[in-house]
């Protein structure tokens, strides 16, 4: 038994001991925060058409007029980044969230049934046996270039490593007391699996959940650098910096803004990341 | 004047969290003698441990606090450099831990970890460290000594590592041992043997222990003097045989009411509560009258409520060549018993005996080989996924663990309405009023049923879980070492529980322990299990009365005293080495004859060689 002190803290104090304790999600959040707003509310705001192309203005440094300057085309850059931006976050959030909920429903059979666990866990070691961005290049050689099938293709890339985790969770979850309590009362399998086993699994797969927003965001500039990913005639991250390549050594802006933009929102992802695995649980960054 | 080895005084720990400053061991004294052994007894949360941490300086020094003077041999360690404290731990001062495996490396051979501490602190070649290593693992009856040099920490038994930890605590002859619990996670009968060893290497060297233990059984077979503390206070000092004898303190007193007592209970037949007193008793609400006055007595005419036959469970282990079948764990081996109504069949034996795969085998969380468990007439062997759903109603279990046993996302009040929920047997408006009745059965309040299970201590937790269990109206309650992980007072409390409910609801238990004082205190019958089989059954009165297989004899014998004058008259068990139950995938198991004793005695015939001596 143990005696506090301390009378409460301040609301000022408490304040300040959170974003002490949890600098690094405080730092990433109000990051990715501005990011986001600069692409959601920017469009709207500057209204310039990223796609206009205007031979008079090509090649301009930036300036109070052009905000990042223009490409060889003469398309204004800061309308171009700021679109990127809308792919890239759409592209993070969808494939971390879809692939969290196909490896969570896959990882919860697997990890607790150990006959469909032999079958599927061979099968998930060819998947990863082929880097993510290999396999996604492969899949979107097979359909065509478009935003939502590069979604597809990164999902499908990340599933087997949310599902390896998922399964290890469930793995040791399967062998508590409480799991056992539970099917000694007589619950039906969906119920141990979906009442007990998965709630007590989401904090390390929200973790991994924002690692795969940051890695999603960067394989899909990789795959539209080297022309696998989302339609040139869209301007994402990737697209503008293969375009800006060519003129590098001249214009080192054309490839400087997106690459920055890109750096600055999947740190803060993953900066997000870190900070709430310590959060969450103290012990997961030894146990990943 | 003799000078005292260790003399602690107005010793404060506080711990320093993100919550504020708490204060956890307030201004306490005391001194060692040469020669003498304290105990530091207390319940969990009583600051005992904390204090040698204290004393060896192991706390983090960001994150506490401590205060006052601990002098070793004249020396205050508080003020003492780093480096200079290094030389003392583990020179003047050898600690052993309650968990001998986490304490060894264990990738190195043990010989190898003890001789490399006396190359370095004591200045020997490889050679004489060597040597002087199996000379200490002499000292502390390693058998085979010699030969075992080489093996790794998992090559050994907790016992056997144990004994390598208090080799390594002795290799350079400290004048104080600091052992922290260091028998709680053996069996009884490895325990009786590590105390005995310390006993007499006490003798021998002169050396002075300060013994951490929540057993006051254990307090009395070794401690000299001993040292009651209570949430950070020193509530009692004195001689051992003084404290067991005229206890000043009201907390002492409750303390050692609620010790399990082995061989309190001879002349009777039925179960008895503990007596406790000062406690804020929580008590019972009457049951109701028409349960209680039809309510049979445990005889002969009580229906069987559960029956076993024949039951076989193994394990297979994968270790050979791409999987293959290398050998199986006989976990449980042939056994029958039956159980009656309103009945406590107790299992006991050590660990690895297959006590806990009976309890869950018949509830069916294992799958058996074979064997019939029949439930109120119902085959489970026989039953389909659906019909088994049906028929755990029937039975439910209590786990050891109280804080892993609850889920801890769920209130306890839907944990308990749950199992009620999922068999209709009343609806989410009803079942309300039904766990608030059971949380009172169980002696909580019904206002608790909204908090999560972290709000709760351990001796809660388990009468929620108890709750639980209760909640489908069984008639079967298997409780798997449920009072084992409690403090003394608490265990004792939860026992006194289980024997109201009993009472009042008809229930069956199946009590799995290897306590054998609380054994005596809780059951009708006892079940002695030895490598997966029942080596002896009966009437609890004629187990413990006239123990007849060599086993139970010497697990009897093995059950600490809470005596201390008793102390010493008992003959050491000799060392054994519990035998392994793993056996090749070939192994037939033999065919057993049993005798009966006296009447519902039975006890099976030994192999004499095997058990000689």
């Amino acid at each position: 038994m143990t005696v506090i002190l301390e009378t409460t803290p301040s609301r000022y104090a408490l304040w300040h001991r959170f974003v002490h304790q949890n600098l690094s999600v405080v730092v990433g959040g109000v990051l990715l925060l501005s990011v986001i707003l600069i692409a959601l509310v920017g469009p709207i705001i500057y209204s310039v058409d990223p796609n206009a192309i205007s031979p008079l203005r090509r090649l301009k440094p930036p300036s109070t007029l052009y905000w990042f300057g223009t490409d060889a085309l003469g398309r204004d850059l800061f309308a171009r980044v700021i679109a990127g931006g809308r792919i890239s976050l759409l592209v993070g959030v969808s494939v971390s969230v879809l692939s969290l909920a196909c490896g969570i429903l896959l990882g919860l059979v697997s990890g607790f049934f150990r006959s469909v666990d032999a079958i599927m866990s061979r099968v998930l070691e060819a998947f990863m046996a082929i880097p993510a961005v290999l396999l996604a290049i492969a899949l979107m050689a097979l359909t065509t270039a478009s935003v939502g099938n590069v979604i597809i293709a990164l999902t499908i890339s990340e599933i087997p490593r949310v599902t390896r985790l998922m399964r290890s969770v469930v793995f040791t979850l399967r062998g508590q007391p409480f799991v056992e309590a539970a099917i000694a009362s007589g619950a039906p399998i969906h119920h141990v699996l979906f009442r007990h086993i998965l709630p007590n699994t989401l904090a390390p797969l929200i973790v991994q959940g924002t690692f795969i927003c940051g890695s999603a965001i960067i394989v899909e500039s990789i795959l539209s650098f080297i022309g696998a990913g989302t339609p040139s005639s869209i301007p994402t991250w990737g697209n503008i910096i293969a375009d800006g390549r060519t003129f590098f050594q001249i214009y080192p802006h054309m490839i400087f803004f997106p690459a920055v933009f890109l750096s600055i929102t999947v740190l803060s992802i993953n900066l997000i990341g870190d900070g709430l695995r310590d959060y969450l649980d103290p012990r997961m960054s030894r146990n990943m | 004047m003799v000078e005292t080895v260790l003399s602690v005084r107005n010793l404060e720990v506080a711990f320093l969290s993100g919550h504020g400053r708490s204060q956890v061991v307030n201004g306490i004294s005391f001194d060692v003698n040469p020669g003498e052994t304290l105990a530091i007894v207390g319940e969990s949360g009583s600051g005992k441990s904390v204090t040698s941490l204290a004393i060896t300086r192991l706390l983090d020094a960001r994150s506490s606090e401590v205060k006052g003077q601990i002098l070793l041999n004249g020396r205050d360690l508080t003020v003492l450099p780093e480096r200079e404290m290094r030389k003392v731990r583990g020179g003047e001062i050898g600690m052993i831990f309650q968990e001998p495996m986490t304490s060894l490396n264990p990738v190195l051979p043990v010989g190898k970890q003890l001789s490399e501490t006396l190359v370095l602190h004591r200045k020997m070649s490889v050679s004489e460290a060597r040597a002087e290593t199996v000379r200490l693992f002499d000292r502390v009856s390693i058998p085979a000594a010699a030969t075992r040099l080489d093996d790794f920490p998992h090559q050994f038994s907790g016992g056997m590592r144990q004994r390598v930890m208090i080799a390594m605590a002795l290799a350079c002859r400290p004048k104080l041992l600091i052992a922290d619990e260091p028998t709680t996670a053996l069996d009884v009968t490895i325990q009786a043997e590590i105390l005995q060893l310390l006993r007499q290497l006490q003798a021998e060297e002169q050396m002075s222990i300060l013994f951490i233990t929540h057993d006051m059984g254990v307090v009395a077979e070794i401690a000299h003097r001993t040292l009651v503390m209570f949430r950070g206070n020193l509530v009692e000092h004195g001689d051992t045989v003084d404290i067991f004898h005229e206890p000043k303190n009201n907390y002492t007193r409750t303390l050692l009411a609620a010790v399990p007592r082995l061989g309190s209970m001879t002349g009777t037949s039925e179960p008895a509560h503990f007596v406790l007193p000062f406690q804020d008793q929580q008590p019972l609400p009457p049951q109701k009258a028409e349960t209680s006055s039809t309510r049979k007595p445990t005889t002969e005419k009580a229906p069987t409520v559960l029956e076993v036959r024949d039951l076989v469970t193994r394990f297979d282990i994968n270790n050979g060549f791409m999987g293959r079948l290398g050998g199986r764990v006989h976990a449980v081996e042939n056994i029958s018993f039956n159980l009656k109504a309103g009945e406590t069949l107790s299992v006991v034996g050590e660990s690895g005996c297959g006590k806990s795969t009976t309890g869950r085998s018949i509830m069916r969380l294992e799958h058996p080989l074979s064997g019939e468990i029949v439930v109120d007439g119902q085959d489970l062997m026989k039953c389909s996924a659906a019909e088994l759903r049906k028929a755990r109603t029937k039975m439910q279990m209590i786990f050891q663990d109280p804080y892993a046993s609850l889920n801890p996302r769920i209130r306890i009040g839907d944990a308990i309405a749950e199992p009620m929920l999922l068999h209709g047997m009343t609806n989410r408006r009803e079942s309300k009023d039904r766990v608030a009745q059971l949380l009172r059965e169980v002696g909580l309040l019904p206002d608790m049923m909204r908090r999560f299970p972290h709000e709760f201590s351990g001796g809660q937790r388990q009468r929620i879980s108890i709750a639980r269990a209760l909640a489908v109206r069984p008639k079967l309650i298997i409780a798997d070492e449920a009072v084992s992980a409690l403090d003394v007072s608490v265990k004792a409390q939860v026992v006194n529980l289980m024997l109201d409910l009993q009472k009042g609801m008809n229930l069956s238990y199946l009590f799995i322990s290897h306590d054998m004082a609380v054994v005596e205190r809780i059951s009708h019958r006892v079940a002695v299990m030895y490598l997966g089989e029942i080596v002896e059954i009966g009437p609890r009165a004629s187990i413990f009365g006239n123990p007849m297989h060599p086993y139970t004899k010497r697990l009897l014998s093995a059950v600490p005293v809470p005596e201390p004058r008793e102390r010493g008259k008992r003959p050491a068990p000799p060392i054994r080495e519990l035998p392994s139950p793993i056996r090749p995938p070939n192994y037939i198991a033999p065919k057993r004859e049993y005798r009966e004793v006296s009447a519902g005695h039975i006890c099976q015939e030994w192999d004499r060689s095997e058990w000689a001596q």
